[in-house]
This record gives structure tokens, C-alpha cells and sequence, in this order.
């Protein structure tokens, strides 16, 4: 194992003397920055779009706000993550001649995309709050949208909330192909100090060792915010 | 204060209500009675428009309410209802779940510049102190800061009554409001309810308890396929009943 040890030698070398702490730091931050703006993002546009998809639909502009909530929610879910970075940031800024730097680019597809995929979680929850909820809001004169905001969607998030979390991690893992529109995340700063040693064995080694940590504090966050908004349910 | 007029509702080709007319004064404790899918509780549910009625009309205090141009959250708030299976909001406490619609409408009122001279703080607090009251009265203080899940199915209609008339509703609709409890809580629900009876409150109430009707109701109506086949005093209408698909179900009834 003397060869491992070598390695690490280089690794901590490149990590402390030549500042790659600066550029991990960074890479993290990038990182959170992404998935953590991009699930509250999703989150707002999820629910906006479960909301419109439960209104009763007699009317008519209800049924073309579903009609183009569901086009939305298909062209999203039907193209890799990959591909709507490159379209947003190689198609769609040169057409429009907007400039945003790729983090930006990254929050706002990580947004969109995950609000896609929210809005079926958030949609599952809302059915899953008896409609006697709904029903009882609207008796004493509340609005469908004060209903939902202040009664079933509370609900509806306790009941959803590990799946929410599932899709947290998988924003926070999927953030690794940043890189293609040029954000500098985790990969790509310890891409730097591998490609600076020549030596890639122990910072993706590292790397992966960070994602993990992170996930599974992550998990622990989420378990605990689980039980306090359990309270509701709890007899005694 | 409600006027019924030819009150139809169909579900897809299903005509549950075949024309409903009825007057419900000031004061009136209506009793509605009638044998399970007979459109009792479809009646009820279209007085405040929980169904949208198919045709006709109903006037509340001189709107028809059953237009569907009319703003129905503005007339909600002074029609209580009172469900079977309580409908508490789960997510909020006891005191929670009777201030709440107090706060936010009279807040709104606020804003819209329909009520003056008071603050969002003193709505709130004015909202507390009356909710409390109406906890206290049904001994439930010591409950205001707990969850409805803690609570026994008696408790939870008692909780739900007083958040209906947390409102001060013109009126308030019971759809089966003892159906969902266990035997020995019937009894503290219904006394609330003969409480209220006696204080004046209007009161429209679907149930099978037919002790109630006779002791506290001045009208008692029996619908059966959508039509009021029958209506009158307690007295008339358990006493003396002309129709005979009503005899038929009052022997099934009071055995």
C-alpha cells in the first residue's frame, strides 16, 4: 500500500499547499447552491401545478391551465437533465441574446425540472387529504386557494415529506453534470486537483465519500423535520 | 331566510333531487328525515352549494345563492355546517380550528376596507377570547392548545359545532352530525344541538334520530327519491303521517 499512500501524499499536497481547499469549497457551495435553490424552486412551481390539476375543472381556463400544466410536466420528464442544460444554455440563451453564468443556468433548470417532478408528488399528497378537509374550509367561507394553502397543502407535505426528501437527494446527486454548461461543482474541483497530480484514485475517492456524507445528513434532517411536523397525529 | 324553489341536482343521468321547495323562516329547527340514498344529505349539501344545484333556486336574505355568478364564500360565512365525519382541520389545535376562519375573513374584510377602527391584532385577539368562550361552554377549555387527533368523536362534533358558530352563522346545516359516533357520545351532541334550538339559532338538521326530531323540531320533512313527500309539526308528522311510503319507513324506524 505504499503506492496508496503516495497517492494521498499528493492528494493532501495539492488539497493544502496548491489551494484546492478554495476550489472544493466552492464546488460545494455550487453544489447545495444548485439543489437547494432548485428544490424550493420546485416546490413553488409543484404546487402551483398539483393545485391547478385538483381544481375541479368546469370552467374553461382551469382546463387550459391543466391542459398546459400537463404539456409542461411532459416535456420535462421526457428529456434528460442533461439535455435541458445544454438546450437552455446553447439554444435558448444565444437565441434570446441572454448571458447567465452556468450556475444560474443550473439553478434554473434544476428548478423546472424538479418542479415537474414535484408536482406528481405534491398532486399524490393533496388526493391523499380526506376531501372533508377541502369541504369544511369552503363551509365556513374560506376560498379554494385559502383552503389549500392554510389546510391541505400542510397536509399534503407531512404526508409527502420522504418522498420530498428522496428528490432532494437525487437533485443534490444529479447536480454532478453542472459541469456540461460549465458550474463549477464538486466534480469539477476535484477534476482540477486530479488533473493537476495526474492522479485521480483518491479526490473522486473523496468526492464520493462528500456525497455521501451529505445524503446522509440530509436524511437525518429530513427524519427529524418528519416527526416534528408528526405532531399533529400523535395521541396521548 | 331560505327559499327553495324547484331545487333539482343530477349527478351524470342520476336525478337525485326531483324538485325541492320549501321556506325555512327565522328560528325554524327543520328536521329532514328519509330512508339512505333517498337525496336527504344532497338537499342539505345544496343549500350552502357544496353541490352546485342543477336548476332552480335558492334565496338566502333575497340572493339566489344558486346562481353561480353570486360570490358563495360571501354567503357561506353565515351559513354553519356541521358534518358527519367533523371535519376538524387536522393540522391546526383545537383553538386553531375555530379561530381560523374568523381571522382570515375578518382580516380580508380589513383589508378590503369593509370593516374599520380595529387592527389585525385585535381581530385575533377578539377571535381567542370568543373561541375560548365557546370552548368553555362546551367544558372543552382545558382541549384548546391540543390536536384534534386527541380527542373522542363526541368532542370532535362538540369542537366542530362551536367552530360553525364561531361565525355567527345565520343558520346552521347538520348532515348526519351523531351518524359517525359511538352510542354514548350522541348524547352530548345532541344536547349542544337542543342548546342551540333553544337560544333561536335556525337550524337545518339531516339525521335518523328520531327522538330529536319529535322533541326539538317545529318542521319535520320526509324526502324519498328526491321529492318532499311529506312535511309538518312533529306532532302531525310522527302522530298522524298521510303518506304511506312514510308510514312504511317510520314502522322500519321507531321499533
Amino acid at each position: 500500500m505504499g503506492n496508496f499512500s503516495q497517492k494521498v501524499d499528493k492528494f493532501i499536497e495539492i488539497f493544502i499547499a496548491q489551494n484546492g481547499y478554495v476550489k472544493v469549497i466552492e464546488g460545494l457551495k455550487n453544489t447545495m447552491l444548485i439543489a437547494v435553490l432548485g428544490l424550493i424552486i420546485g416546490i413553488i412551481i409543484g404546487t402551483l401545478i398539483a393545485t391547478v390539476r385538483v381544481i375541479p375543472k368546469y370552467k374553461v381556463l382551469p382546463r387550459i391551465l391543466n391542459g398546459f400544466c400537463s404539456f409542461y410536466v411532459g416535456l420535462f420528464r421526457g428529456t434528460p437533465m442533461v439535455v435541458q442544460l445544454l438546450v437552455v444554455y446553447y439554444v435558448l440563451l444565444p437565441i434570446f441574446g441572454m448571458k447567465m453564468t452556468g450556475v444560474q443556468v443550473a439553478v434554473m433548470v434544476f428548478g423546472l425540472n424538479s418542479g415537474a417532478y414535484i408536482s406528481e408528488i405534491m398532486r399524490s399528497g393533496i388526493l391523499s387529504v380526506d376531501h372533508g378537509q377541502m369541504e369544511a374550509g369552503r363551509a365556513v367561507g374560506l376560498s379554494f386557494g385559502t383552503t389549500m394553502m392554510k389546510i391541505v397543502i400542510p397536509q399534503a407535505v407531512k404526508n409527502i415529506l420522504p418522498t420530498l426528501g428522496n428528490e432532494f437527494i437525487a437533485l443534490i446527486k444529479e447536480t454532478s453534470v453542472v459541469s456540461f454548461v460549465g458550474a463549477a461543482d464538486l466534480y469539477v474541483a476535484f477534476n482540477y486537483i486530479g488533473s493537476n497530480s495526474y492522479e485521480f484514485m483518491v479526490p473522486y475517492l473523496v468526492m464520493a465519500m462528500i456525497y455521501i456524507v451529505i445524503v446522509l445528513v440530509i436524511s437525518a434532517a429530513i427524519k427529524i423535520m418528519e416527526r416534528s411536523l408528526r405532531k399533529s397525529d400523535r395521541r396521548h | 331566510m331560505i327559499d327553495v324553489i324547484n331545487l333539482k341536482k343530477k349527478f351524470g343521468d342520476n336525478e337525485i333531487l326531483r324538485g325541492i321547495d320549501i321556506t325555512i323562516e327565522k328560528g325554524d329547527i327543520v328536521v329532514v328525515i328519509g330512508p339512505s340514498g333517498s337525496g336527504k344529505s344532497t338537499f342539505l349539501r345544496c343549500l350552502n352549494c357544496m353541490e352546485d344545484p342543477t336548476s332552480g333556486q335558492i334565496i338566502f336574505k333575497g340572493t339566489d345563492i344558486a346562481d353561480m355568478k353570486v360570490d358563495i364564500n360571501e354567503h357561506r360565512r353565515h351559513m354553519g355546517m356541521v358534518f358527519q365525519h367533523f371535519n376538524l382541520f387536522n393540522n391546526k389545535t383545537v383553538i386553531e380550528n375555530i379561530m381560523l376562519a374568523p381571522v382570515i375573513l375578518q382580516t380580508k374584510d380589513l383589508k378590503k376596507g369593509r370593516i374599520k377602527g380595529t387592527t389585525k391584532k385585535q381581530i385575533k385577539e377578539e377571535a381567542r377570547e370568543n373561541a375560548l368562550k365557546l370552548l368553555k361552554r362546551i367544558g372543552l377549555e382545558d382541549k384548546a392548545d391540543v390536536y384534534p387527533s386527541t380527542l373522542s368523536g363526541g368532542q370532535k362534533q362538540r369542537v366542530a359545532i362551536v367552530r360553525a358558530l364561531a361565525m355567527n352563522p345565520d343558520v346552521i346545516l347538520f348532515d348526519e352530525p351523531t351518524s359517525a359516533l359511538d352510542p354514548e357520545m350522541v348524547g352530548e351532541v345532541l344536547d349542544l344541538m337542543k342548546e342551540l334550538a333553544k337560544e333561536g339559532m335556525t337550524m337545518v338538521i339531516v339525521t335518523h334520530e328520531m327522538g330529536f326530531a319529535k322533541e326539538v323540531a317545529n318542521k319535520v320533512i320526509f324526502i324519498d327519491e328526491g321529492k318532499i313527500l311529506e312535511s309538518g309539526t312533529p306532532k302531525e308528522f310522527f302522530g298522524n303521517p298521510q303518506n304511506e311510503r312514510l308510514k312504511e319507513f317510520l314502522s322500519k324506524v321507531l321499533v
